[in-house]
């Protein structure tokens, strides 16, 4: 029986495939490619801030370098990272389908984000912009560096984006296996259904925000310009319209890894799948009403300010309803600590922090003290990276086996989980202090007094380095050494563990038909 | 006759004329939302310069814009009734029904190159340039015609590719290469139409008869 990998071989049979598991597979590849530039700048960042005043590289550099690494994270490889790699593989499987609903889209979709990548990269080669990676106007339309290019990339980047969402939400609609109904649907179907409404419908304001952008600064047509009447702050609200609702294109997928990393781990059903569920659509509705909490300092009414900061904090009711039904998930569970649950672990203590600290940043009053300093780039990194990245990871090393039909070493990879968790806490705990003490973000200098203090967050980048090296190591070991993993090798109960490793190009042998819902680990295991 | 063939992911045609459907109408509240972001520009800068606006509203021609409601609904009924005509496999009357739309596509897009002929000829352009701004001073005469220009343009580019779209599928109809079981990807076509056609009702009502001297 031949897998997806190899019942056809050719390159061109790769290139134009529309076997979701493939376009996965690529997206993975390309994500995890942009995973480690981003990451290189970061470096860069860091080692620069090892000592007050120039270490490595001098300020217009800077400036250019955090916005490469802000552009290359968020852009190029948080918002596409989960859904489009994981989500593109798994969510057919797990529905019981053979493909997604447009798979000629779908192709289509990983070249309109390559062409993206390209443009914003050729950007980037042509000296870089230093805008940051939000664009603010009247700076990002009066900059002498290169912008247009990466305006661009990042419109084209979009129409991927929403491409991907449409065909999501038409799969979910129309392909789940008979019998399938909207209760039945694994939760990480859940999370990236809710992901993708949010996808179809943010992601074309910025796209046009960005335009218009492109258009003030190429032919001075001043949309946000105030010589010719624009207002600098109504760019503000279209942008954060989409960013902020963009945080949770990024968190979303991450919670439905960990629901599925949690019950397999715990060999239970969870504490409660319509919480779990239908949180996951709360916050992508919430989401869209919490923009504002971005500029309570750029001049906004009390009033609205107030009716901001609440909304904002409905998220974390939400997010909290999670997070005491995964408590509640492993609570008696019969745990297995394997490497993918570590991570889930990592994600659970660095969200709740970074999440807690997002109540405080959405309080207006302690939002002035900390607004534009460390604190909120701590504040982010902690729900973005520490959300997104332990997840990818957490998916990563939880469906290599399904993906590659190889087991990696489990102690490296608690190697890397532990480095990872090191790693990133003694990058970004820092940083709160810093901001707190007022230490502003994106400075290229900085006081004396910080520098004990930069010195550790210098010190954790190259801890999570070090994790990135490992996990690279054993997952290439495991490529060409790796035992074969079987269908399952974890006991999962859920629906793409029942079909072989790799899958069969149309993921299931026979039509299948899920005789029990995706978490009954109390019933007796067997297909 | 041809007719679409059941893509091998789907169990029976029903589902996949289903999924056809329901993923254009998600792309169509993804295009909503990408106009949505220019209406939010609009009604904030209207609010800012409501003076501005409502003798701005007075240099477009309402007859034009007006004559270009009606070709557009008109198109709309014309496309609507096409899908129906296929669907009972009466063929020549949807070829010649989508005909007119793809006519009125054109008709709409040459009026609208009058309009765009007339402001350049006034010395209006985007951005703020050309002489008739010298004459204009007050802040918010530029944004509104910058927003003209944009929200119109962008619109006249969803015309067009309606237009390429619909043609394309009144030559598809006439060559018989698509018959009544095929007529939901005729429907796709229509409702992209309906779209642009619903868009403009707005844009109407924002750049011909939302003030004016009359």
């Amino acid at each position: 029986m031949k897998s997806y990998l190899d019942h056809r071989t050719t390159v061109g049979s790769w290139l134009g495939t529309t076997d979701h598991k493939r376009i996965g597979l690529m997206f993975l590849v390309a994500t995890a490619a942009m995973l480690l530039l981003g990451g290189a700048f970061a470096i860069l960042l860091r080692l620069e801030h090892l000592t007050p005043g120039p270490t490595i590289m001098g300020a217009p550099a800077y400036n250019r370098v955090f916005t490469l690494h802000g552009v290359i994270m968020v852009w190029l490889f948080m918002i596409p990272s989960i859904p489009a790699t994981f989500g593109n593989f798994l969510l057919p499987v797990m529905l019981g389908a053979r493909d997604v609903a447009f798979p000629r889209l779908n192709l289509a979709s990983f070249y309109i984000y390559l062409l993206g990548a390209a443009i914003t990269l050729g950007g980037v080669v042509a000296s870089g912009a230093d805008t940051g990676w939000t664009f603010y106007v009247p700076y990002s339309s009066t900059t002498f560096t290169p912008v247009i290019p990466i305006l661009i990339g990042v419109f084209i980047l979009g129409w991927s984006t929403i491409i991907t969402g449409i065909n999501f939400i038409a799969t979910t609609h129309t392909l789940r296996a008979r019998n399938m109904g909207w209760m039945d649907i694994p939760l990480f179907v859940w999370a990236i259904y809710a992901t993708s409404v949010i996808q179809v419908l943010a992601t074309p304001v910025l796209g046009m925000t960005l335009l218009l952008v492109t258009m003030d600064h190429g032919f001075g047509w001043g949309f946000f310009d105030p010589a010719k009447g624009g207002d600098v702050v109504l760019f503000q609200h279209v942008f954060w319209f989409y960013s902020h609702p963009a945080v949770y294109i990024m968190i979303l997928p991450a919670m439905g890894v960990v629901s599925e990393v949690i019950c397999t781990f715990a060999r239970k059903d969870p504490y409660s799948y319509v919480a779990i569920a239908a949180s996951s659509v709360g916050i992508a509705f919430t989401g869209f009403l919490t923009w504002g909490h971005h500029m309570f300092t750029a001049g906004m009414s009390t009033l609205d300010a107030g009716i901001f900061g609440a909304l904002s904090m409905f998220v974390a009711i939400f997010s909290a309803i999670k997070v005491f039904t995964w408590t509640g998930t492993l609570y008696r569970g019969q745990i297995q600590l394997r490497s993918p649950l570590a991570y889930v672990f990592t994600f659970l203590f660095l969200f709740v922090f970074g999440g807690m600290t997002g109540v405080a940043v959405a309080t207006t009053s302690l939002d002035v003290h900390w607004h534009d300093t460390y604190f909120v780039v701590a504040h982010f990194h902690f729900i973005m990276v520490g959300g997104t990245l332990t997840t990818y990871l957490a998916a990563l090393n939880y469906w290599w086996p399904k993906i590659t039909g190889r087991l990696y070493p489990e102690k490296w990879a608690m190697v890397a989980a532990v480095l990872t968790f090191f790693g990133f806490f003694s990058t970004f705990f820092p940083q709160f202090l810093l901001g707190n003490g007022g230490m502003p973000r994106r400075y290229y200098d900085y006081a004396e007094q910080f520098q004990a203090l930069h010195l550790i967050s210098t010190g954790g980048s190259w801890i999570l380095s070090a994790a990135f090296l490992v996990t690279i190591a054993y997952l290439g070991w495991s490529l060409v050494y790796g035992e074969k993993a079987g269908p399952n090798p974890w006991g999962s109960r859920s629906y793409e563990w029942f079909t072989s490793s790799p899958p069969p190009p149309h993921n299931f042998e026979e039509t299948p038909e899920f005789r029990h819902r995706p978490y009954d680990y109390h019933e007796r295991i067997g297909t | 006759m041809y007719e679409p063939a059941l893509e091998e992911h789907f169990d029976d045609f029903a589902r996949q004329r289903h999924a056809a459907r329901f993923g254009m109408w998600i792309f169509l509240a993804s295009e909503l939302l990408l106009f949505a972001a220019l209406f939010v520009l609009y009604f904030g800068y209207r609010a800012h310069y409501p003076q501005v606006f409502s003798e701005g509203v007075g240099h477009n021609a309402r007859a034009i814009g007006t004559l270009n409601t009606c070709i557009l609904l008109l198109g709309s009924i014309a496309v609507a009734l096409a899908v129906n005509e296929l669907r009972r496999s009466r063929t020549r009357s949807a070829v010649l029904l989508l005909a007119a739309t793809t006519l009125a596509a054109i008709a709409f897009l040459i009026l609208k190159g009058s309009e765009y002929a007339a402001h350049l000829q006034e010395g209006i352009r985007p951005g703020g340039q050309g002489h008739f701004f010298l004459e204009h001073q007050e802040p918010g005469w530029p944004i509104f015609f910058t927003l003209y220009f944009a929200m119109t343009g962008l619109h006249a580019i969803h015309v067009a590719v309606g237009g390429v779209l619909l043609g394309g599928m009144t030559w598809w109809v006439a060559r018989r290469r698509v018959g009544a079981a095929g007529a939901y990807r005729v429907e796709m076509g229509a409702l992209y139409w309906h779209l642009v056609d619903l868009i403009w009702v707005f844009l109407w009502a924002m750049f011909y008869l939302m003030g004016g001297h009359g």
